[in-house]
This record gives structure tokens, C-alpha cells and sequence, in this order.
């Protein structure tokens, strides 16, 4: 059981930096996740946890020890990979069982394990196929149990799901929480899809260039981002530009001609000049009444549609509508768009930093 | 400890290990060729190189050489290219079956083809006395046409098999566009895919032209008059008249220079036009009607008769009766039981050289593939192109230069066991670290992470997890290796005695000594186990499919 901890960590490819300055702190237990977009250094970093990159400056603690001279061979950590790299001479069982022998575990104990950990990802009826003979799936599956059963100090996953196509993905996504659950180990977890980051991370550290941009549970990334990057990568938004206006002490923004909106108590004191506002589009509805926009166009999704409006500043908003009205808008019909405040968030134009109250200042 | 960033393990001491033993078994002994090439008895002196190039006797023979590969070379590809295109684009029965006799023909004893040939068309050969008695007269095969003849023959398979194995890779896509923009039949041949399948083709010619270059054997036995540069190497070496290692030494380089230098220019062309192909789907051979598939199959059929004569003959020959070493009528297993004696010396030799340069081989293969995939650095890249430097040295040169360098103590070497498996081994190893470098590129490096995160040690991932997935590949291109290890001919012709004499090295000196017979009972007793092994390679799991040599 074993908390991390990453600090001042840099990571240079012969003197190109892809990790300047990195600092993190996972706690025991914990199904950590790093997202960003591909190239980001989510690799690199998870590497340099796993003992197979070298670490340029900084520190990586397992437990409060620094571990950086400790040869991956003896980190006990277990490692899922995205092309599952299972030893292809090998059956799903002696993979299994790999590490077991590595470790001297006695045979009846070790045997006694693989049947165990193949029973917890549904695997026991293919213990003696080949990984040749197996299916994309049935083979992370397999993959998965070899991390699990050396009973590991750390987890680490590389895109394990990348190579399964979109259902099994979400099947293997569960099967995954499960066992990470019920072994309680501590994981990182790396992926470009922030769905299934979502759906599975207790916390996620969003990158970007080699920086962590955020590290929150995935409700507070999603409502809270912290900069316009993480905003933006993390489900979809809308983005306007506006000017923040003080007035009587107040601090206004106009969404639209006439429409000002008092975001005194959203944002910080300190808060002023140009502003992007990400407006979520679950935060936006039509009403009898609000800011007047004309629809460009609607698409029907069956429960719902998606529609695409243009306020009168010229700004194209993005939100959903649930499927009650019989015949859907066409371009040009006139609307009335009602803005939920709670929703907002305000960026500093220039830095991309979140200027609501409580980040930051 | 920590260098540059990286750690220090036991890769890096297998490597210098590899490094230094290389430096010291293969480079040392070329470096001393070439200061023998340019001292004399009183030092610094180009005497050799002057002896050269002062008489026709010997500068010709580079002339001869080149004039020979240069034919062998056009040839062997105006033979092969047809022939390549025939057994894809047509349907030929028994497809499969000539593929692997062309193979076992590329694959059997170089010299046992001139052998064979002087049976036939020598001057007291099955042919020509059959002509004579109806009262013709051949032309005479020896020189010149007799090289070229059986070198051609020899070397169409190797590029062949070089062109069927890039001719999977073209999808029949681009030949249904070319069709499309009204290309077809041998203006497409030559338009579309000459050009696609040119990397290949100067990568096979270049083999074909060294080894055409290099062959010492076939010259050696049915060139007579007619002298190339490795004939002119072996008898000033071996000095028939007297010995004048200078004069050999400045030869070798001159070859070794020439070698080279092909080399070189093959590689510049290649690098340019290298294009990344894969075949979604493969080209469908169609069925010929009437004449033209008439001719297509006469053309297939009669290069394989051509192809497989000379084996068929050296097994009938051995069972001939003789009388003083030449063959008189009638037939029986004299041949055989005069000889077991030396029959079982030379197998025993064979079995016992060569078994222990393939381990040494594919050990050291596993390791410099292994090292120059895997860990990429100054020391490892340095080492990977060293192990090619007897691509470009014919054997000769390299047997010459295991004599000079351990032929005084310190280190001598000349006459043992030891020298006969390090010249073998020597030989081969470009071309098995070329196909295991290849194996090792196509194994993903996660694996062997997987193996290091579960605990496994460097030597336990390598025995345990990177080996035996390799294996199937690695056994392969021992089949191959153990091939051309028991027919190799010139590498250990300087290096032998009577204790160490293989097969191929027996055969060589019965011809010489004029004992027909017992050459063409080991001939055949040598094709037994070439053939043998390839059909254990054959029966091998993914053997037969990518075979290069
Ligand atoms: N072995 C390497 N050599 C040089 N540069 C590398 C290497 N691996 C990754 N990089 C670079 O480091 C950056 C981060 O890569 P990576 O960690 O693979 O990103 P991600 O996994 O987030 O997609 C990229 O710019 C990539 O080009
Ligand atoms: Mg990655």
C-alpha cells in the first residue's frame, strides 16, 4: 500500500524538454489518472514512475523513500501496457504466472494465485490459449491479471483500452475499477479520453506540454477548470470574449446587447480587463425570455438535439435540447436563451487562468 | 553509475566484451593484411600493389574478374526477373515445388556446380563424348563461358528469391491503376514494378556481385587459363612459384577496395528510393492459354532442369565405377566403401566445426542484434556496422587474414579446431545478425518491459521471454547459417589440416587430386544434408515464407 510522491521531476529527450517541472502527491489506494492530449508526456512520465526513463532532476518517492536509483526489475510495481504485451510463447496461464516465479513463490501457492487472479477478470477458461489465439480483450484481460496477481506496491496502465473497440472498451473499463477496487492498489491510470477518465479516476492530473494544468476529482476539473485548457479538454463548451466592467463597486459582464450579468460574487476581487467565459452547455436553455439569439441549426439525437444559436454579438452557442417540441428549429427561427450564472466560468484573456473567486487568489 | 543520463548495466559490458573481441578477431587481422600489403622486408613499401599493376599477367585477372561479375550479374537478373514475374503473375503447377527446388539448387555445395559441369561438358563429358560420337564439337567449357555458365546458374535463385519476396509486397491495386491507364503486359512489367521492386534488386545484385566476385571455387576448377582475382589471391598466397604474402596482401585490398566500393554506391541508391509498401492484397496469378503459356512454362521448367542437372549428375556419378579417379563403365558403391575412412573423418569435422561456429554464431547474433535494437548508442552502432565487415571481404581474404595475424605467438591459431570455427563463424555472421536485427525489430519492446516490471532479471527477460519468442525465427536462420556453413569452401581453405578437413574442404582436394569418384560420393553425401536441412526447415513453422540468404 503506497503513496506517491513526484517532486520538482524533469524529464529531457537528448536536451528537448518534455517534462519541465512536475509535482504530484498520490495518495494509498488511489485510482489516479493522467489526461492530456497525445504527446502531452503522459507516457513519459508514467515511464519514469515505472523505472524505464531515466529522471533528469527531482525526486520520485514511493512511501516517503526516494526510489529514482531502484531498478524497475525491483520497484514491485505491475504494468499494463496498450499492445498488451503478453509473452507470445507463453498460455494466459504461465503469464500469469511470470511474475509469481520471478518472486520464488512456491508452485502449489503460485498456481493457486493464477487460478485466482484468472477467476477475477472471467479469464480461467482460456487459461491454456496462447495470446496469439486470444482476442484483443480476452488478451488485456489476461494482461491485467499479471499485474494484479504479484500483489504490486503500483499499478501503472498506458492506454490499456486504446486497442479495444468502443464497447468492449466500457466492458473492460469496469472490469478494470473492479479489480483496482477490490485489490485496493494504488494506480495510475494514463489515457486521452477524458470520458473514460471520467468514468473511472478517483482523481485526475489534466496535462498539457508537460505541465499539469489541474489535479481534481472529475467533478471539480469538469465544473471548476482551472485554466481555459483544462475547460476546453474536458467536455465541450462554449467560449465568448468580454470585457469585465466595474460599476458602483459591482463587477458586470455583457453577454449581449443590453444583457449585462453581475458576476461580483464569482469572481476575484482582483478580477478585471478581458475575459473568456465558458459557458457549459447544459448551463444554457431556451426560454420565453433571456438573450435573444437565432438558430443556425438543430440536430436530432433522439433523446435529445444538439443546437447551434447566434447571439446578437455574433458569438455561436452550443447546447442541448431535450426532444419534447414536435418539428425541430430551422436556420434563422428566433429564440430566447436563458444562462444559468452557477454554471460560468470566467478566464483571464490573456493567461487562461481562471479568475473565480477561490482559484487561485 | 550513472553515464550521459543512462545507467550502466550489463549490456554495456556485453557490448564492450563483443567490441573488443571483434576488434581483436576480425579488425586486427584485416589491419594487418593491409600493413602486409604496404611493408617489405624493409619496411614501408608498395611493392605489392607495383608488382600489380606492372604485368597483364596479374592486373588482368582484376580485369577478367570484373568482366565475369559484371556478366554474371546482368545475367543472373535478364534470367531471373522473368522467371520471378512468371511464377507470380501465372499459375504454374507445381508452383511450390519449383520454389523450393530453385532454393535447394541456390543452396547446394557453389562448386559442386562447376564440378558437375566439367562431367557434362568437360573434355571427357557425358555430353560431349555423346556429341562426338554423332559427330559434333562442342565449344570447350572451360574459362570464360564455363564461370559464367555455372556462376548464372548458381546465383539466379538468390536473386529470384530476393524478387518473389518484394513482389508480395506489391499490392494488386497498383497494377488494376496502371491497367486502368491502359498499361499492361511487359510495359507494366517494366514501368510499374521494375521500379518498384529496384531497391530489391540492387540489394540482391549487390550480393550476386559479391559473391560472383569473390567465388574462388568455380574459376578455380573449370576457369583453367582463364585467371580471376581470387584464383591469382589463393596461388600467390599458397605460392606455386614462391610465396610472396606482400604481393597477396596488396591484392586482397585491391578486391576488398573494389568490394567496397560497390557496396557503397549500391547503398546511395537504395537510401534514395526506398518506398514503404505493404500489400493489402496480393497479386491473384491467372491461368495461361495456348502458346504463350506453353512458352512461360518451357521458360520455368527448362531454368530448373538447367538448375537441378548438375545435382542430379553428381548423384548418379558417385555410383559410377572408376579407375585411377576417372569414371569407366558400369556401376556400384565402390566409391563409397574405398573411401569411408576419410568419408567419416571429413563428416565428423563437418558436424563438430560446424555445429560449434552455429552456436557461436547465433549466441553472438542474439547479443549484437540485441544490443544495436535495443539499447542505441555510439558503442552499439559502432559494433553493428563492424559485424559487417565481412560482407564486403570474400572468404579468401578473411582466411588469409586469420593466417597473418595468428600465424605467430603469441596467439597461434593456424591448424586448429579453434581457427576453423572463428573463420566460420566470422563468415556468416553479417547475414545472421541482418535477419535476427530483423526478428528483434518486430518484437515490441513492452514485452520485454512487462518481463523487467514482473521482477525478471536482464538475463532472465533475455533466456526466458526474448529467446524463445524469437526462437521459431532465430531456429530459421540457423537452418540457413548451418547451410552455408558446411559448404563454405575458400574461408578455411588457408586454415585447415588433415584433422580439421570438412566436407566441402575434402571434396576441393579430391577434384584437385583428380579422385572423380570420391568427390562425387562426398558431393552427394554434403547435398544429402544441405537438402535434409532445408526440409527441416521447411517443416519449420514460418520457415520457407521469407527465406534470404
Ligand atoms: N524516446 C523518445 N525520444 C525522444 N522524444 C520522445 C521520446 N518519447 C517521447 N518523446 C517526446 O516527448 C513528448 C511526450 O511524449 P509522450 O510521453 O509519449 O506523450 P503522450 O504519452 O502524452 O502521448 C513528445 O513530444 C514526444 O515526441
Ligand atoms: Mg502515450
Amino acid at each position: 500500500m503506497t503513496t506517491i510522491a513526484l517532486h520538482a521531476l524533469r524529464k529531457e529527450y537528448a536536451g528537448q524538454v518534455a517534462i519541465p517541472d512536475l509535482n504530484l502527491e498520490i495518495a494509498d489506494g488511489e485510482f489516479f489518472t493522467l489526461l492530456g492530449p497525445s504527446g502531452c508526456g503522459k507516457t513519459t512520465l508514467l515511464r519514469m514512475i515505472a523505472g524505464f526513463n531515466s529522471i533528469e532532476a527531482g525526486t520520485i518517492s514511493f512511501d516517503g523513500t526516494v526510489i529514482n536509483d531502484r531498478p524497475a526489475s525491483e520497484r514491485n510495481i505491475g504494468m499494463v501496457f496498450q499492445n498488451y504485451a503478453l509473452f507470445p510463447q507463453m498460455t494466459a496461464a504461465k503469464n500469469v504466472g511470470f511474475g509469481l516465479q520471478t518472486r520464488k513463490i512456491a508452485r502449489a501457492e503460485a498456481e493457486r494465485r493464477v487460478g485466482e487472479a484468472l477467476e477475477s477478470v472471467r479469464m480461467s477458461h482460456l487459461k491454456d490459449r496462447l495470446p496469439g489465439q486470444m482476442s484483443g480483450g480476452q488478451q488485456q484481460r489476461v494482461a491485467l491479471a499479471r499485474a494484479l496477481v504479484i500483489q504490486p506496491a503500483l499499478l501503472l496502465m498506458d492506454e490499456p483500452l486504446s486497442n479495444l473497440d468502443a464497447k468492449l472498451r466500457v466492458e473492460m473499463r469496469d472490469t478494470i475499477r473492479q479489480a483496482q477496487r477490490a485489490a485496493g492498489i494504488t494506480t495510475v491510470y494514463v489515457t486521452h479520453d477524458q470520458e473514460e477518465a471520467m468514468a473511472v479516476s478517483d482523481r485526475i492530473a489534466v496535462m498539457n506540454l508537460g505541465v499539469v494544468q489541474q489535479v481534481g476529482s472529475p467533478a471539480e476539473i469538469y465544473r471548476h477548470p482551472a485554466n481555459r485548457f483544462v475547460a476546453e479538454f474536458i467536455g465541450k463548451t462554449n467560449i465568448l470574449e468580454r470585457d469585465l466592467v466595474r460599476q458602483d463597486g459591482r463587477t458586470l459582464v455583457e453577454l449581449s446587447a443590453g444583457q449585462r450579468l453581475d458576476v461580483t460574487d464569482l469572481v476575484g476581487p482582483s478580477a478585471t480587463g478581458k475575459v473568456h467565459i465558458s459557458v457549459r452547455p447544459e448551463a444554457v436553455k431556451a426560454a420565453s425570455s433571456g438573450l435573444a439569439a437565432e438558430v443556425v441549426d438543430e440536430t436530432f439525437l433522439g433523446s435529445h438535439s444538439q443546437v447551434r444559436a447566434r447571439l446578437e454579438s455574433g458569438d455561436i452557442i452550443e447546447f442541448l435540447e431535450f426532444s419534447r417540441r414536435s418539428a425541430l428549429w430551422t436556420q434563422g427561427d428566433r429564440v430566447f436563451l436563458e444562462v444559468d450564472t452557477d454554471q460560468l466560468t470566467l478566464f483571464d484573456a490573456a493567461s487562461g487562468v481562471s479568475v473565480m473567486r477561490g482559484a487561485g487568489d | 553509475m550513472k553515464i550521459g543520463g543512462k545507467p550502466v548495466d550489463g549490456w554495456t559490458s556485453v557490448a564492450l566484451l563483443l567490441t573488443a573481441g571483434y576488434l581483436f578477431m576480425v579488425v586486427w587481422p584485416l589491419i594487418t593484411v593491409l600493413i602486409s600489403s604496404v611493408t617489405n622486408a624493409d619496411g614501408f613499401s608498395l611493392d605489392g600493389f607495383a608488382t600489380f599493376f606492372s604485368s597483364r599477367l596479374y592486373y588482368g585477372t582484376l580485369f577478367n574478374s570484373i568482366v565475369v561479375t559484371v556478366c554474371v550479374t546482368v545475367l543472373t537478373f535478364i534470367i531471373a526477373f522473368p522467371l520471378a514475374y512468371f511464377m507470380t503473375m501465372f499459375r504454374i503447377p507445381g508452383n511450390r515445388t519449383i520454389q523450393v527446388l530453385i532454393l535447394a539448387s541456390m543452396m547446394s555445395p557453389p562448386f559442386i556446380g562447376a564440378y558437375s559441369w566439367i562431367l557434362l561438358l568437360g573434355n571427357n563429358g557425358l555430353i560431349t563424348r555423346w556429341l562426338k560420337d554423332i559427330g559434333l564439337e562442342v565449344p570447350s567449357i572451360y574459362g570464360f563461358a564455363g564461370i559464367v555458365l555455372v556462376l548464372t546458374l548458381q546465383l539466379v535463385p538468390l536473386i529470384f528469391t530476393y524478387l518473389m519476396g518484394a513482389w508480395r509486397t506489391i499490392d494488386v491495386s497498383l497494377l488494376e491503376a496502371a491497367e486502368s491507364m491502359g498499361m499492361t503486359g511487359w510495359r507494366r512489367a517494366l514501368k510499374v514494378i521494375m521500379p518498384l521492386l529496384l531497391p530489391t534488386v540492387l540489394g540482391g545484385s549487390l550480393l550476386v556481385f559479391v559473391r560472383a566476385f569473390a567465388d574462388f571455387g568455380t574459376p578455380m576448377l573449370i576457369g583453367q587459363g582463364y585467371r580471376t582475382i581470387p584464383v591469382l589471391i589463393y596461388s600467390s598466397f599458397i605460392g606455386e612459384v614462391s610465396v610472396d604474402h606482400s604481393f597477396a596482401a596488396a591484392v586482397a585490398v585491391i578486391v576488398i577496395a573494389v568490394t567496397l566500393g560497390v557496396f557503397l554506391l549500391q547503398r546511395y541508391i537504395v537510401d534514395r528510393r526506398t518506398f514503404a509498401m505493404t500489400a493489402m492484397r496480393a497479386i491473384e496469378p491467372t491461368r495461361l492459354k495456348g502458346w504463350k503459356g506453353w512458352g512461360v512454362y518451357a521458360y520455368v521448367y527448362g531454368f530448373l532442369i538447367l538448375a537441378l542437372a548438375p545435382l542430379v549428375v553428381v548423384v548418379i556419378s558417385s555410383f559410377r565405377n572408376t579407375l585411377y579417379g576417372q569414371f569407366v563403365e558400369g556401376f556400384s558403391f565402390r566409391n563409397y566403401v574405398s573411401a569411408q575412412r576419410d568419408i567419416v573423418r571429413y563428416i565428423t569435422n563437418t558436424f563438430s566445426i560446424g555445429v560449434t561456429a552455429l552456436v557461436l554464431l547465433v549466441i553472438v547474433a542474439v547479443l549484437v542484434s540485441y544490443l544495436t535494437v535495443r539499447r542505441k548508442s555510439a558503442l552499439t552502432g559502432a559494433l553493428d556496422t563492424m559485424t559487417m565487415v565481412p560482407y564486403v571481404v570474400p572468404g579468401l581474404i578473411i582466411g588469409i587474414a586469420l593466417i597473418t595475424a595468428f600465424s605467430q605467438p603469441p596467439l597461434v591459431l593456424t591448424g586448429t579446431f579453434a581457427v576453423m570455427v572463428l573463420a566460420l563463424a566470422i563468415r556468416r555472421l553479417p547475414y545472421a545478425v541482418r535477419s535476427t536485427t530483423a526478428l528483434m525489430y518486430q518484437f515490441s519492446p513492452s514485452i520485454e518491459e512487462a518481463a523487467v516490471s514482473l521482477g525478471a532479471s536482464k538475463i532472465r527477460t533475455l533466456v526466458q521471454v526474448i529467446v524463445p519468442a524469437l526462437a521459431p525465427g532465430i531456429l530459421s536462420g540457423a537452418v540457413l547459417s548451418w547451410v552455408t556453413i558446411i559448404t563454405e569452401l575458400s574461408t578455411t581453405l588457408f586454415l585447415y589440416n588433415t584433422s580439421t578437413q570438412t566436407l566441402s574442404l575434402g571434396i576441393y582436394a579430391q577434384v584437385i587430386r583428380g579422385q572423380l569418384g570420391t568427390a562425387a560420393a562426398l558431393s552427394t553425401i554434403l547435398l544429402l544434408l544441405t537438402m535434409l536441412s532445408l526440409f527441416l526447415l521447411m517443416r519449420m513453422s514460418g520457415g520457407g515464407k521469407e527465406i534470404r540468404i
